[in-house]
């Protein structure tokens, strides 16, 4: 494992003094929630029963994917569940959210249903995309979720326009204010990309209400974090640069998680301006489902598995007698059932027709296919094309 | 006919952008240079002081960055017209452009359009050399989800501009730098568009068919009236837009004429021409006198001299030895 640079204070409550698992090299992480009123225990328990979900919804992924239920990349959030749900908390549910390919808890947080994640994800017709966008561009209109994006980064100048639009819609177009502000998740691996320091120099430019969340898990696919990445043990170094307040929060603590972003959001709704978060966190499994994950230690592992996102908040929930150990049993049977019921519904959604293969290319079609040549297709297996619209009365324009 | 009036193509464009912005609150115009500079070829002459900086907003010198960020507000509802100075500078925000914006409403399953104009000239300058010169088309028509608009008059710049703005699509629309002073008669009206995927004849002639789109169809004009001293007729015609793609309207020329030769200022190889091609011999393998001929830009990098460059793009002499050779005239 690598060296890191600093013994600095651990982002788990259970650091040792023994730098082994210092995987961020980061500077010590304010807390917060210590000084803050808890939340009423309806949205505790909410918020553990979201993360549990997530936690139980990517092992039942695993699972499917080994029974080649699922194709493609698959990112599970195992590890990560504090951050989705306590950044979602602290959101309006009207304030857009766009984020990276490790999406399924996000969307899960943002409220999608298990069985309509699920079922895109085994490329059904009654997955949120239809079947068409797969585990890692999961999109929610209703849920105002702009997509899961599957290249390193892309997201960031996406996130920037929805911030531009929200900005937009209330200073041009007259509806009001509605101040709404844009949560833009990104992993640490794409704070090496162009666009991810296109977009913060664009956002800091103009003043755009977006958030950036770095959710830092320390290593980017195989690369921990001091290999990719100038000034690691400090972000905030990148954001400042762009003129960007910064804040380092504990992510496997969703009490800090969301204490810690209330104040950042409230803060760029009240200015509409940027702020950048580095999110210290730690993901459980591989980068995908087939990293055998060679590049760290087992017990780096183990001492990060001590600090479980759940487990600390399910003894804070106890404790706080916010819920009680036969509710914890009732729950997590639920969950399970939830999950359960998720997959079986997906396995029962029918594949989409290969009709839709041509359906949602272009929202004002011209008719009849002629975009491209029309190559014969032998066999018969498909007939010559023609695009669909999309909406009720379109046609030839 | 309704009232023209002569405007220059640059003007063309920037009345069919301020009428639109007049109409629709939801469109604004985005790029370098574009407001305060009054745009770098002049097109956005004047729009900053009538809409103001929220609505005609300079960029950095950051084509992925506004590229994307322009393409997350048209997520959104926003209908922005975003400028490149060049297409060529465009290669830098390859990922939004082709990964996101003609993406999105399929990969979201129809739930996120992508209502954006990107425009800018596209096509050999004036000595740029080579990485300026780029004839974009000729790597961006591969794509699906987008359409691309390459005008070769005024007239049409509007029309199709407006059409463009008023589009649900993502919409690639090349002008050209050597073309944007050039002066036509358009048609006044707020209401005057013109439709995708329509193409036009502009010169009927009974022998030969030349296809072309953007500043290559003046080239094609100056040939047919070079070849009509031969006893050559030839139909030119004026696809306007290569995404749709008007290949019935070549078909039919076809038909007329039984030889075909197109005018592609992009590459061969893999090019918007060699999907005419391979189309028409699909179409009309019986009514063809002889296979279809092509001329494009030379498959060699821009060059910067001056006569090096006019060997390396299409030019009349080309086209009216290939109509020669299609026509067993040569």
């Amino acid at each position: 494992m690598d060296s890191p640079r600093g013994n600095l204070s651990m982002p788990t409550p259970t650091t040792d003094g023994n730098s082994a698992h210092d995987v961020h090299g980061g500077l010590p992480i304010p807390r917060r929630a210590a000084n803050r009123p808890v939340p009423n225990a309806q949205l505790l328990r909410g918020w553990y029963r979201e993360m549990v979900l997530i936690r139980e919804f990517e092992i039942r992924c695993m699972q499917a994917y080994q029974d080649k239920k699922i194709g493609g990349f698959c990112h599970v959030y195992i590890g990560q569940e504090a951050v989705a749900v306590g950044c979602v908390a602290a959101l309006k549910p009207q304030d857009p959210l766009v984020t990276a390919y490790r999406d399924h808890g996000h969307a899960l947080a943002r409220g999608m249903t298990a069985r309509a994640c699920m079922a895109e994800m085994f490329g059904r017709v009654d997955g949120c995309a239809k079947g068409k966008g797969g585990s890692m561009h999961m999109f929610d209109r209703e849920h105002h979720l702009y997509g899961g994006h599957g290249i390193v980064g892309a997201q960031t100048p996406l996130g920037a326009g929805l911030a531009f639009a929200t900005k937009y819609e209330d200073e041009v177009m007259n509806n009001g204010k509605s101040s709404r502000v844009t949560l833009c998740f990104l992993g640490d691996g794409a704070l090496n990309q162009g666009a991810f320091h296109e977009a913060l120099n664009l956002a800091g430019l103009m003043n755009l209400p977006v958030i950036y969340v770095v959710e830092n898990n320390g290593y980017s696919m195989g690369t921990s974090i001091h290999r990719g990445t100038t000034q690691s043990h400090d972000l905030s170094s990148k954001a400042l640069g762009y003129g960007i307040d910064a804040t380092v929060i504990d992510g496997m603590n969703v009490m800090e998680v969301y204490h810690g972003m209330k104040d950042v959001v409230e803060k760029s709704r009240r200015e509409s301006r940027p702020a950048f978060v580095d999110m210290r966190c730690y993901r459980y499994k591989g980068h995908s489902m087939s990293d055998p994950r060679k590049y760290r230690s087992r017990d780096e592992e183990a001492i990060w598995e001590q600090g479980d996102p759940i487990g600390t908040f399910e003894k804070f929930v106890l404790d706080q007698g916010a819920i009680t150990q036969d509710q914890i049993k009732s729950l997590q049977k639920e969950v399970k059932a939830e999950v359960r019921d998720a997959i079986e519904f997906a396995d029962n959604s029918p594949v989409p027709p290969l009709s839709d293969l041509y359906h949602d290319v272009y929202r004002e079609p011209w008719g009849k296919y002629s975009g491209t040549s029309q190559p014969r297709m032998y066999g018969g297996a498909l007939n010559p094309p023609t695009f669909r619209a999309t909406r009720e009365g379109d046609g030839l324009i | 006919m309704s009232a023209t009036q002569e405007l220059e193509f640059r003007d063309a464009i920037r009345d069919a952008m301020s009428e639109e912005m007049r109409r629709d609150k939801r469109v604004m115009l985005i790029g370098e240079e574009v407001a305060e500079y009054n745009g770098a070829y002049k097109v956005s002459r004047g729009m900053l002081d009538e809409f103001g900086p929220r609505r005609v907003i300079d960029t950095p010198i950051s084509e992925s960055g506004f590229a994307g960020m322009a393409i997350g507000a048209a997520m959104m509802g926003l209908r922005p017209v975003v400028e490149f100075m060049s297409w060529s500078f465009s290669l830098v925000a390859a990922d939004p452009i082709l990964n996101n914006a003609p993406k999105m409403l399929f990969m979201s399953g129809g739930q996120f359009g992508c209502p954006i104009v990107f425009r800018g000239n596209d096509g050999a300058g004036g000595q740029l050399g080579s990485t300026h010169s780029w004839s974009v088309e000729g790597l961006f028509s591969n794509v699906p989800g987008i359409k691309i608009v390459i005008p070769s008059t005024p007239a049409d710049a509007k029309g199709l501009m407006k059409t463009a703005i008023r589009d649900d699509d993502p919409v690639f629309f090349m002008e050209s730098e050597r073309m944007l002073g050039m002066k036509g008669d358009v048609p006044v009206g707020e209401d005057v568009l013109v439709k995708f995927g329509q193409a036009l004849i502009r010169r009927e002639g009974a022998d030969c068919t030349l296809a072309s789109w953007g500043r290559p169809v003046h080239f094609c004009m100056e040939a047919a009236q070079e070849l009509a001293k031969e006893g050559i007729s030839c139909e030119v015609i004026d696809l306007r837009t290569i995404r749709p793609l008007d290949i019935g309207s070549i078909e039919r020329s076809v038909r007329k004429t039984s030889n075909l030769v197109i005018v592609d200022q992009s590459w061969s190889f893999g090019s918007p021409g060699s999907e005419v091609a391979a189309q028409i011999h699909q179409r009309c393998f019986d009514d063809l006198d002889n296979h279809v001929h092509r001329v494009h830009t030379e498959d060699v990098p821009a060059p910067y001299a001056f006569n090096l460059e006019q060997e390396y793009l299409p030019n009349t002499r080309k086209i009216c030895e290939a109509v020669r050779s299609a026509t067993y005239n040569a």
